[in-house]
């Protein structure tokens, strides 16, 4: 019974290590200029992660067949080094693993997160709602007329609630169902929940963050490659969170622009 | 050891049927109890997950019986995405309160602290069947949600605001769906509160005469630790679900922002914080992750133990990296919120005490493998259970690797990663500390030997169809998986269809293999063969008694420690190891004082 188990636990582990190193089910390619970092401290992560998780399994797995049910003579032994030479290891190995991960980590992060957008990053406004995201372009001013939550209207199609009429700010701004930027150019979301949390994902981008009801967060990025991507909603945010999705098309800019004169005609 | 408190816990025994089984104030007939009422709320969490499971493999297929249970939410068997997020939020709240918190806990921990440490029984004998009873009807009250209104609340059981403070505007079920369930969860955390109340003079004052601290055993340890941490942590979630509640009920806005808006109405409330609702629950949900996971390290490691015949290779730098884990898993809950929004700052502030809890946690699956060395291991269902809680443990722990660093929370935050971590750190390791304690203990508490055929094919079927189950779901995270989703329509999930329909199938059959146990359980329990007094040749006090134990635990008597918990591999009168009553001198490498 007791080798049984330990040939259990290897088999286990190994067709468990397996889809990992034949990259059977992993992330869609990076489409961001930061993302390259976070797939590296992933690599990193999963190659440190994965041969504690082998080495314990197997020792485990050859402790248990070899000192089982033994004679009636056998004789109990003490690990050679005792607990203090583990704890030792412990703290050496495991600290020093933990602790480069942190550190080396600490890049990506403050790429993301921790460095402000460029001047010349193009601001768009996403607003999540129940069940839905829509994006709002500033136009040729520049500028995000403010929002009056007591005007959004979904039947009117107010969804921010403009009020372009008095607002000079929101006269030129476009809303749109879909999110569309141009490649190689850096984006900075302004990132503002109408009612309950919800997240902004998408895969390919290398970019997830939360909306908080109350306070406005923005994220900055830059797409490099051209297509259509899928943003989802991460935060649970009620019975059509499963069905909470955009668009995400990367444009050549001439094609960007053709886009926006396209919406800016509809608004 | 101190006499006030020791007169407290001696009181006269109970002649009526009543006070006897129900009203009891004898902490065994509690902690049978607290066993009863998780095992209830397991087959109930279980089935929950069967319907889940059924609906995100198969979306439209029609689960027979299921509108009976309910009509709206189940239209002919076939579950609504509502339904689905009702169902998960009462599957997660069911298993992380009422089943990983009391079985471990409450139910082992008030059948046997107060035997190992000698004790008559708890000091506060109300308080402790206060504390059940209050449990209970905290569990009865969420029950109830399942049939009042719209169902139960579909926030899951993390219910971040506002979408839990808002209203059944937000929502089915977030109406009276939530206030049940911030009651039911405040009810419960009442209950453990009473219940640290006694653990933790139980374990300081009510020691005989030579326990010391050192010579607890280590289960003992476990319980007082996981009990100083429920006085801290559940002092924190009661209060946070008040505020929720008086959000609803008396128009505070608490964790409600002002100028949200839903179905084109401004929300009647200004001011309040959603992420406040986010720090006040995780600065309890991380503590409570221990809370789970502590008692079965320390149910583990006595059993190992007895089976190894052998101990630890240090009693000590186990206790200590318990405690080390208790005390850091206050300083990491941020872990949870790294892309909430919060101070980007704080990511990395908690992000280091997260990752260096990976230190303690290593040592005690280092001590406990590097014990095996040298051992003469016993193999039966128990050890079984515990040595697969350590493989359990260390495939769920190597996870956190990945989730304590921020920048890779970017890409599997809210995916089914997450789900695969806890489910195996917390859920599936914490439940094979419960069934290790139940083969073990089970002859104690009930008088009657388990089937140990029974007991192994219940283990092959659990450890096999648990990694089954929930490896693939790290591969589904890595691939972006997003949780919490009723039904996949995202082209690029499409792919991953397949690996659910997988999950489902070996999560039925490994359910399947826990009637088994049930049976097993319920079989033995009438007709089980008679227990000895210590069928395990085990050395510490709760096996120097009756079995099973009489009402005052040791008959009128007050038994004296002469021995550290874990004397085997001696020479002594009885066999290979002395227990801590035995006042035979025998020879061995160190003895606590």
């Amino acid at each position: 019974m007791a080798k049984f188990f330990a040939i259990t636990i290897i088999v286990i582990a190994i067709l468990s290590a397996i889809p990992i190193l034949r990259h059977t089910w992993v992330a869609p390619e990076d489409i961001s200029t930061h993302g390259h970092l976070i797939d590296e401290q992933m690599s990193e992560t999963m190659a440190e992660a994965g041969i504690s998780f082998l080495a314990a399994q197997f020792i485990l797995a050859i402790f248990v067949w070899r000192f089982s049910n033994p004679g009636p003579d056998a004789k109990i032994k003490k690990f050679p080094g005792g607990a203090k030479g583990l704890v030792i290891a412990a703290l050496l190995v495991v600290g020093i693993e933990v602790m480069a991960l942190g550190i080396f980590g600490v890049k990506a992060w403050a790429n993301v997160y921790l460095s402000p957008p460029s001047a010349d990053a193009m601001p768009i406004q996403v607003q999540a709602g129940q069940f839905a995201f829509y994006f709002r372009y500033p136009g040729p001013d520049g500028k995000l007329g403010p929002i009056h939550p007591e005007l959004i209207n979904e039947g009117s199609q107010n969804f921010y609630g403009l009020d372009p009429e008095h607002d000079p700010d929101s006269k030129d701004d476009i809303v749109t169902a879909e999110m569309a930027i141009p490649v190689n150019k850096e984006i900075h979301l302004l990132m503002h929940s109408k009612d309950v949390g919800h997240s902004f994902f998408v895969r390919e981008l290398r970019v997830q963050q939360d909306f908080v009801p109350g306070l406005d967060v923005s994220l900055h990025f830059t797409a490099t490659k051209v297509g259509k991507y899928e943003i989802v909603c991460t935060q649970l945010c009620g019975l059509g969170h499963y069905n909470m999705k955009a668009y995400l098309s990367v444009m050549s800019q001439p094609d960007f622009d053709d886009w926006m004169k396209k919406e800016a005609a509809m608004q | 050891m101190h006499d006030v408190a020791a007169h407290a816990a001696h009181h006269a025994p109970p002649t009526s049927f009543i006070r006897k089984h129900v009203f009891s104030l004898d902490h065994k007939v509690i902690g049978k109890q607290y066993y009863a009422l998780a095992l209830v709320a397991a087959l109930v969490g279980m089935v929950l997950s069967w319907f889940m499971r059924i609906h995100l493999a198969w979306t439209n297929a029609a689960i027979p019986g299921l509108q009976l249970l309910s009509p709206n939410g189940a239209p002919g068997g076939v579950m609504t995405p509502e339904y689905y997020l009702q169902l998960m939020t009462m599957h997660g709240t069911i298993m992380v309160f009422f089943v990983l918190t009391t079985a471990p806990f409450a139910a082992f921990g008030n059948f046997f602290l107060p035997i190992q440490v000698g004790a008559e029984d708890m000091p506060f004998p109300h308080f402790n069947m206060m504390s059940f009873w209050v449990t209970f009807v905290a569990f009865l009250v969420l029950m109830s949600s399942f049939f009042v209104g719209d169902g139960p609340t579909l926030g899951g059981w993390t219910q971040y605001a506002p979408l839990n403070a808002v209203g059944s505007v937000a929502g089915p079920g977030q109406g009276a769906g939530v206030v049940l369930w911030a009651i039911s969860i405040a009810l419960f955390c009442v209950g453990q509160l009473l219940g640290a109340l006694n653990f933790i003079p139980t374990t300081l004052d009510l020691r005989v005469k030579g326990m010391s601290l050192m010579r607890l055993p280590l289960s003992a340890w476990a319980w007082f630790i996981t009990s100083c941490m429920g006085l801290t942590a559940f002092a924190v979630l009661m209060p946070a679900c008040i505020l929720v509640i008086l959000d609803h009920v008396a128009g505070t806005s608490f964790f409600v922002a002002s100028n949200l808006v839903m179905n084109d109405q401004m929300l009647p409330h200004s001011g309040g914080s959603t992420l406040l609702w986010q720090h006040l629950f995780w600065f309890f949900g991380h503590p409570e992750v221990y809370i789970a996971i502590i008692p079965g390290i320390g149910i583990v490691s006595h059993i190992l133990i007895t089976n190894m015949r052998k101990p630890m290779l240090s009693q000590r730098v186990l206790i200590y990296s318990m405690g080390a884990l208790a005390v850091l898993s206050y300083m990491v809950y941020g872990h949870h919120m790294f892309v909430s929004g919060m101070n980007p700052f704080s990511s990395l502030a908690f992000s280091f005490p997260t990752l260096v809890i990976t230190i303690p946690s290593s040592i005690v699956v280092l001590i406990w493998t590097f014990s095996l060395y040298g051992s003469k291991l016993r193999i039966n269902s128990a050890s079984l259970f515990a040595l697969g809680f350590i493989s359990m443990f260390v495939s769920g722990g190597v996870s956190g690797f990945f989730l304590a660093q921020p920048s890779i929370d970017i890409m599997l935050h809210a995916t089914y990663f997450v789900v695969g971590h806890f489910h195996l750190v917390m859920g599936v390791a914490a439940m094979f500390g419960i069934f290790a304690g139940t083969y073990f203990w089970f002859p104690k508490m009930a008088g009657r030997m388990m089937n140990e055929t029974l007991g192994k094919i219940h283990f092959w079927l659990s450890f096999v169809g648990a990694y089954c189950i929930f490896m693939p779901f790290h591969y589904l995270g890595m691939a972006g998986n997003v949780r919490r989703y009723s039904t996949f329509v995202d082209d690029f999930l499409q792919p991953l269809i397949p690996v659910h329909r997988f999950i489902t199938i070996a999560a039925l059959i490994t359910g399947a293999a826990q009637l088994i146990f049930l049976y097993n359980l319920i079989h033995s329990r009438f007709w089980g063969a008679p227990a000895p007094d210590n069928p395990w040749e085990a050395t510490s006090l709760e096996w120097s008694t009756a079995t099973p134990p009489p009402w005052d635990n040791f008959g009128g008597k007050h038994p004296v420690v002469y021995h550290d918990p874990y004397q085997y591999g001696v020479q002594s009168s009885v066999g290979d190891y002395v227990m801590q009553t035995s006042p035979e001198q025998v020879k061995t490498e160190h003895e606590e004082k």
